[in-house]
């Protein structure tokens, strides 16, 4: 990798770089999430699809067009069913209102599920620092939870983890028999292993897919029942949300819940979609809505639809490059294409490296269900990285320098010469090699033809 | 009618023969071909770089050379889409409103303002295509399997209506090759897996030929092919159609 010099490679492709390093696991990582992608194009095989995903759009820039007044409203309503609403600035507000909810109940022990926001806020890391502890109960989560690793994808956070892998991690943190490999036994005894943690818990945090200004109501879809298990056993439910899922009308979610479904994970509708209005009786409900940088990027107009994201993974399951280089390449809680675009707009320095991990092939735009124009987000964070002197390691002096010889015939054609030459006179391995990025990896260099198009033209008199 | 060729940079240097086909294949169907298009580069790599200062000289001196001309055609999807939907709000000018205006993708040319959808010709073998992003999902000269749209779109009705060709369908029609341009050497190692793939992808469907409406993604697959030892033959389209036309 040292010996590589002149390179542009950012983090996330050297990140990439790791993951491929792995050929047979890295082709069934694409290959699995393939087959993710096969199953929601069957099931977005609708003849009024492409009007929902319009939909979908519409009511979503509607909601972020009146945030403020509709996040008020779902103050109201939900204050009015009986639900404690609390309002955080950031992720450091956000894990002092659940501790401070926590520790009024002297609660000790906690399920949560389904949550990026507070995989965003870095919510479990500080609970656990303040002594209580947090058990993640939907599988893939507990999954990664157990590993000690963040999820690698929004939707199937553990995704990259094999059954046998999952076996091992299993006998070795809950007990299964050794070798045990089986899909059902080791979700009937992760079922085991977690019921203990749900009928003990003393409070459930959820996140939230979408609330609804109009009723006040909170809907959290799952596959696997455990967040309603965690919120509905314990005596108090936590939802934590961003601002961004807010919702005008109760109506809106017959498009939302199947653009997610269908997008996400290819089923009709997910196996449980719940409705959360009010508290359970004796119980306690608390709604937590985060900001965390949202108003900011409400304010970019350019970027501002990322705002639009239901988090169904369509855009990651789609992109060849997230497929090839596993959620870990990205450094970020968001990965994939709308990570890529998400991440710089949280920290253009730390992350502006995410908007050139694409080719810009337009798949993640094609199945994003409320339509983000992401390709043309990432052209502009691109060009903001640029202007900020952020580019990727060289692109500062490379392309003012191609764009110089590509500016002017003259410069162009002269510049082609000395290539020429260059490629005559000069040995291959001195050229290629490893310290070419374009050969490295395994590509023959390119050969210039003899002669070029415009040359061929002036020899036989056309160039006119 | 009368049209220019605008032959990309890389085009001119690395795949001539691309042109020279081109420019037959527009002679051949009547067209009075003008290749006095001085301009060597419409910017697009510098400008989907993020260089957007850098890619202002090259993009401006191609949107003037173009306002010489009622119609250009491009033997390349990806240029045509950057002149048509980057172009315009680069440069703000009236040079590049026109450029945007008037460029055309060569089958997009052929089948639209030529009106050949279909060409008589023959080629008696098994081709894979591969349409390019930025002409398919950019352009959209072709459907998306995203979209539930079939495997169409001007490219394949021209080799469809060719003589003896038989098309090798792949797995994954419109999965990219993984040029991507700057992403190429900035990602080296996805772009070269991507590229396998879609190798691996022709090999399994018993293509004789790849061909694809854009050179740049010829250059990347082709050098991958290469390094592996794998002797497919690749063709731009320009080439095939020209060869099949003789």
């Amino acid at each position: 990798m040292s010996r590589e010099f002149l390179s542009p490679r950012t983090g996330h492709a050297r990140a990439a770089a790791g993951f491929l390093g792995d050929a047979e696991r890295a082709a069934w990582h694409d290959q699995s999430l393939w087959l993710v992608r096969q199953k929601r194009d069957r099931a977005t095989a609708l003849p009024e699809w492409e009007a929902l995903r319009d939909a979908g759009a519409a009511l979503k820039a509607h909601a972020m067009s009146r945030l403020a007044a509709l996040l008020e409203q779902f103050e109201r309503t939900a204050t009015a069913n009986g639900v404690r609403v609390h309002w955080a600035r950031d992720a450091a507000e956000h894990n002092a209102i659940v501790l401070g909810i926590l520790a009024e109940a002297n609660v000790t022990r906690v399920s949560k599920s389904k949550s990026m926001l507070t995989e965003e806020c870095g919510l479990n890391p500080y609970l656990e620092a303040h002594g209580i502890e947090v058990v993640d109960t939907d599988l893939g989560e507990r999954i990664v939870q157990l590993a000690k690793e963040p999820p690698s994808h929004i939707v199937m956070p553990a995704i990259h983890w094999k059954r046998e892998e999952i076996g091992a991690l299993f006998h070795r943190t809950i007990g299964t028999p050794a070798g045990e490999s089986d899909p059902d036994r080791l979700t009937a005894a992760a079922r085991v292993h977690l019921r203990d943690t749900l009928l003990t818990a003393g409070a459930g945090i959820t996140g939230a897919n979408v609330l609804v200004a109009e009723t006040g109501g909170v809907v959290v879809c799952t596959n696997e029942g455990n967040a309603d298990l965690g919120m509905h056993t314990a005596p108090i439910h936590i939802a934590c949300a961003g601002i961004e899922k807010i919702v005008a009308t109760r109506d809106d979610l017959g498009v939302l819940l199947r653009l997610l479904a269908r997008s996400g994970t290819g089923q009709p509708v997910t196996s449980y979609t719940t409705h959360v209005n009010s508290p359970k009786p004796g119980g306690a409900m608390h709604v937590v809505l985060v900001n965390n940088g949202r108003t900011s990027r409400l304010a970019d107009e350019a970027m501002r639809s990322a705002l639009h994201c239901i988090r169904c993974g369509a855009c990651l399951n789609t992109c060849p490059v997230y497929r090839r280089s596993g959620g870990y390449s990205y450094g970020h809680v968001i990965q994939g294409p709308i990570g890529a675009i998400l991440a710089p707009g949280v920290d253009l320095g730390a992350h502006h490296e995410l908007a050139f991990a694409s080719t810009l092939c337009g798949s993640c735009a094609d199945v994003c269900p409320v339509r983000i124009n992401i390709p043309e987000q990432l052209l502009t964070w691109r060009e903001r990285a640029a202007a900020a002197g952020h580019a990727p390691r060289g692109y500062g002096v490379l392309f003012p320098v191609l764009g110089w010889f590509l500016s002017r015939l003259d410069r162009f054609e002269w510049g082609a010469r000395i290539a020429r030459r260059l490629q005559r006179w000069l040995p291959a391995a001195l050229l290629g090699g490893r310290a070419n990025p374009w050969t490295r990896p395994g590509r023959a260099l390119p050969v210039l033809a003899d002669e070029s198009f415009r040359d061929w033209a002036r020899r036989e008199g056309r160039h006119q | 009618m009368r049209v220019a060729l605008a032959v990309p940079c890389y085009v001119d240097q690395f795949r001539p023969q691309a042109a020279r086909a081109a420019l037959a294949l527009l002679e051949r169907l009547g067209c009075d071909v003008r290749l006095a298009f001085d301009a060597p580069c419409c910017g697009q790599p510098m400008y989907n770089a993020g260089q957007h200062r850098a890619a202002r000289a090259a993009a401006d001196n191609w949107a003037r050379a173009s306002s010489d001309f009622d119609a250009i055609v491009m033997p390349s999807g990806s240029c045509t889409h950057y002149v048509r939907h980057h172009l315009p709000a680069l440069l703000d000018s009236r040079p590049s409103a026109h450029a945007a205006r008037v460029t055309y993708e060569l089958c997009e040319f052929i089948a639209g303002p030529l009106g050949r959808p279909t060409l008589s010709g023959r080629f008696p073998h098994r081709v894979a295509m591969h349409l390019g992003c930025h002409a398919q999902r950019g352009l959209r000269l072709g459907g998306a399997s995203e979209l539930h749209q079939p495997v169409d779109g001007s490219m394949r009705t021209l080799l469809a209506g060719l003589e003896g060709l038989t098309f090798a369908d792949l797995d994954r029609p419109d999965e990219c090759c993984g040029f991507g341009g700057s992403f190429a050497v900035g990602e080296p190692d996805v772009s070269v897996s991507m590229g396998r793939d879609k190798l691996a992808d022709v090999a399994r469907h018993h293509a004789d030929v790849l061909v694809s409406s854009d050179p740049s993604c010829l250059l990347h697959l082709e050098a991958v092919a290469r390094a592996r030892g794998d002797a497919l033959r690749t063709l731009h389209i320009a080439e095939l159609l020209e060869e099949a036309t003789r």
